[in-house]
């Protein structure tokens, strides 16, 4: 556990980064930090491990005071993965990763070996040890950065900005993957990013900083966005943040409908309604309409409207759930289990629904 | 205007002078670099010492290299004809130039990289070397193949005052109205600069490997 009390920090030009902050970064979990340009997200990360040295107030690592252990040592025990991964050019990837292992006095056949673990671990192939941190793309030097920050095994992680250097379809698959890792790992991890919808997304909980270094809002995410304290968060949070918030409800309640449902190869049912096509295993292929229907006899692949998104009961949000509704050519969402196959029916009205529900049970007695 | 049968008779004086000039210039390099390298550092650390270290060394430059010649004996009390009056005139030039590459070296050195090293948990001296040093080398190689070139030139200069390696053959060859000799010495001295920046350019590309990969990767994206 990482907690801050009462820290601020004025730098010698007088310039406030951080002021008064107090908060509890809760061990195995991601806190993240987010807020506007210079607002103090950076240097409040960077006093955890004293790359900055707070003007007042304490900052505890695990009940110790991070003043009283040797600099050096502490930053050995906090991985740290900063923007643009901040590697060294003259270093094989394999080196890169080895680095604090060999700071901490392994032999380096055990580091280059720990080394090479940690390459398979966040999906690097093996043949890029050798090679330097120029010859790799943006996204995979990412990946170094967040190996060699794991190499020696830290319980706690320390994440500037990491993924803000990398397009958006990369940078969605190093967050999916770091949730992964992080699901295996349960490291204290502290990210910082000026991007709420990464802050949403990764965070266990998300601290909202404003400029002049003072804490606006600490909670969970979807306490964030249904519920923000002040105009500030409430404009930081930014648009559809009552339907992103859908996001962080569980859907367990919504009731699934009848769904009429026609095999492939079977004749083409009669009537006007929309049909939902499925293959032998009853995984959804797409929709019939009245007007697919004219003059056809039996159902084949061709010719099918093609569905919306899937809502996989048991694992999904009421986001999840109305928009596969939304997107359904039919207007109701097809809900389907852990195998694929079809469930049942989600129309939009049963989310409201349910959303309701969740409402009144939150109310405040 | 050559006479060719004079070279082999004096293979053996030539073979010497060839080794005093490599002794004469190459020395100061070396401790030049070792001096100039914590002086580096330091102008690279303070903004106040780099700029007291900085210009200082551009002034010692300036004085002409017969006058450091001269005067060194007296300031030294070493023997006029003394090699290490040259050897440490050249040092001090070598200074000058090279605690400028150094700390304009090490200021080139990504200040994100230093940091990062930081946070992995290095300390100051151990950084120094596995990290910013190794940085700065392709910087600090083409200071050095400066330095060099420049002192295997300017130990001729010392034949003037009687040591100066192959400087003699350029000395001798105007006293004796002797073209042979003249041009020897200057075909060795210019070869001998050749090859020695040569030696350090491929010295300095075998020692960074990362330097051409990089480029390579870009070439091929
Ligand atoms: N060394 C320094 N000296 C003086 N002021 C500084 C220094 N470092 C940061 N600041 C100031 O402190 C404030 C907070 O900076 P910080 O880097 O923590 O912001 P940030 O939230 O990380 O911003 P960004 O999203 O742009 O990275 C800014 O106003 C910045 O200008
Ligand atoms: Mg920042």
């Amino acid at each position: 556990m990482i907690e801050f009390r009462g820290v601020t920090k004025r730098f010698p030009d007088g310039t406030v980064a951080v002021d008064n902050l107090d908060l509890k970064v809760d061990a195995g979990k991601i806190t993240v930090f987010v807020g506007p340009s210079g607002c103090g997200k950076t240097t409040s990360l960077r006093m955890i491990n004293r790359m900055i040295e707070p003007s007042d107030g304490q900052i505890l690592v695990n009940g110790n005071d991070i003043m009283q252990s040797d600099a050096a040592d502490l930053r050995r025990g906090i991985g740290y993965v900063i923007q643009h991964a901040g590697l060294f050019p003259h270093r094989t990837i394999v080196d890169n990763i080895a680095t604090v292992p060999l700071l901490l006095g392994w032999n380096k056949i055990k580091a280059r070996k720990r080394a090479t673990e940690l390459m398979e671990i966040v999906g690097l192939a093996p043949e890029m040890a050798q090679r330097y941190p120029s010859q790799l793309s943006g996204g995979q030097q990412q990946r170094v950065g967040v190996a060699r920050a794991l190499a020696a095994d830290p319980p706690v992680l320390l994440m500037d900005e990491p993924f803000s250097a990398v397009d958006p379809v990369v940078r969605e698959s190093l967050q999916d993957e770091l949730l992964r890792l992080q699901s295996e790992l349960g490291k204290t991890i502290v990210f910082v990013t000026h991007d709420i919808d990464e802050a949403v997304k990764l965070g266990d909980k998300v601290a909202v900083l404003r400029v002049g270094g003072k804490l606006a809002q600490y909670d969970e995410p979807g306490v964030l966005l249904a519920r923000p304290v002040d105009d500030f968060v409430d404009n930081f949070v930014g648009r559809d943040r009552g339907y992103r918030g859908l996001g962080f409800l569980s859907s367990d309640e919504i009731p699934l409908g009848e769904l009429k449902t026609v095999t492939i190869g079977e004749a083409a049912p009669a009537g006007e309604e929309w049909v939902l096509v499925v293959d032998g295993e009853r995984r959804p292929q797409g929709w019939l309409g009245a007007e697919q229907r004219e003059g056809l006899e039996t159902v084949s692949a061709d010719r099918l409207v093609p569905g919306g998104s899937l809502y996989e009961i048991g694992s999904g949000s009421l986001r999840s759930a109305l928009d596969a509704a939304l997107s359904s050519p039919s207007g109701q969402g097809v809900a389907v289990d852990a195998q694929g196959a079809v469930a049942g029916a989600i129309s939009a009205d049963d989310v409201l629904r349910a959303l309701d529900a969740t409402r009144r049970d939150e109310q405040p007695s | 205007m050559i006479l060719w049968d004079w070279i082999p008779r004096n293979l053996g004086t030539i073979g010497q002078q060839l080794l005093q000039h490599l002794q004469l210039s190459l020395i100061p390099v070396v401790v030049a670099l070792v001096v100039s390298v914590p002086l580096g550092w330091l102008a690279n650390r303070s903004p106040a010492l780099r700029a007291v270290l900085v210009p200082a060394a551009g002034l010692l430059y300036t004085i002409p290299s017969i006058v450091l010649f001269v005067m060194l004996p007296g300031v030294l009390g070493t023997r006029i004809d003394s090699p290490l009056n040259i050897q440490i005139a050249l040092t001090v030039y070598t200074v000058a130039l090279l605690v400028r590459s150094v700390a304009d070296a090490l200021a080139a050195v990504p200040s994100m990289v230093v940091a990062a090293a930081t946070a992995m948990g290095f300390r100051p001296g151990r950084r120094f070397v596995s990290v910013e040093l190794p940085l700065a080398v392709p910087v600090l190689i083409a200071g050095l193949r400066v330095a060099t070139v420049s002192n295997i030139s300017l130990v001729s200069v010392g034949a003037l005052i009687g040591v100066g390696g192959l400087g003699a053959l350029l000395t001798q060859g105007f006293q004796e109205f002797f073209p042979t000799k003249i041009i020897i010495g200057v075909v060795l001295i210019v070869v001998l600069a050749l090859l020695a920046d040569a030696l350090l350019l491929l010295l300095g590309r075998y020692i960074t490997p990362w330097v051409r990969a990089g480029a390579g990767a870009r070439s091929k994206a």
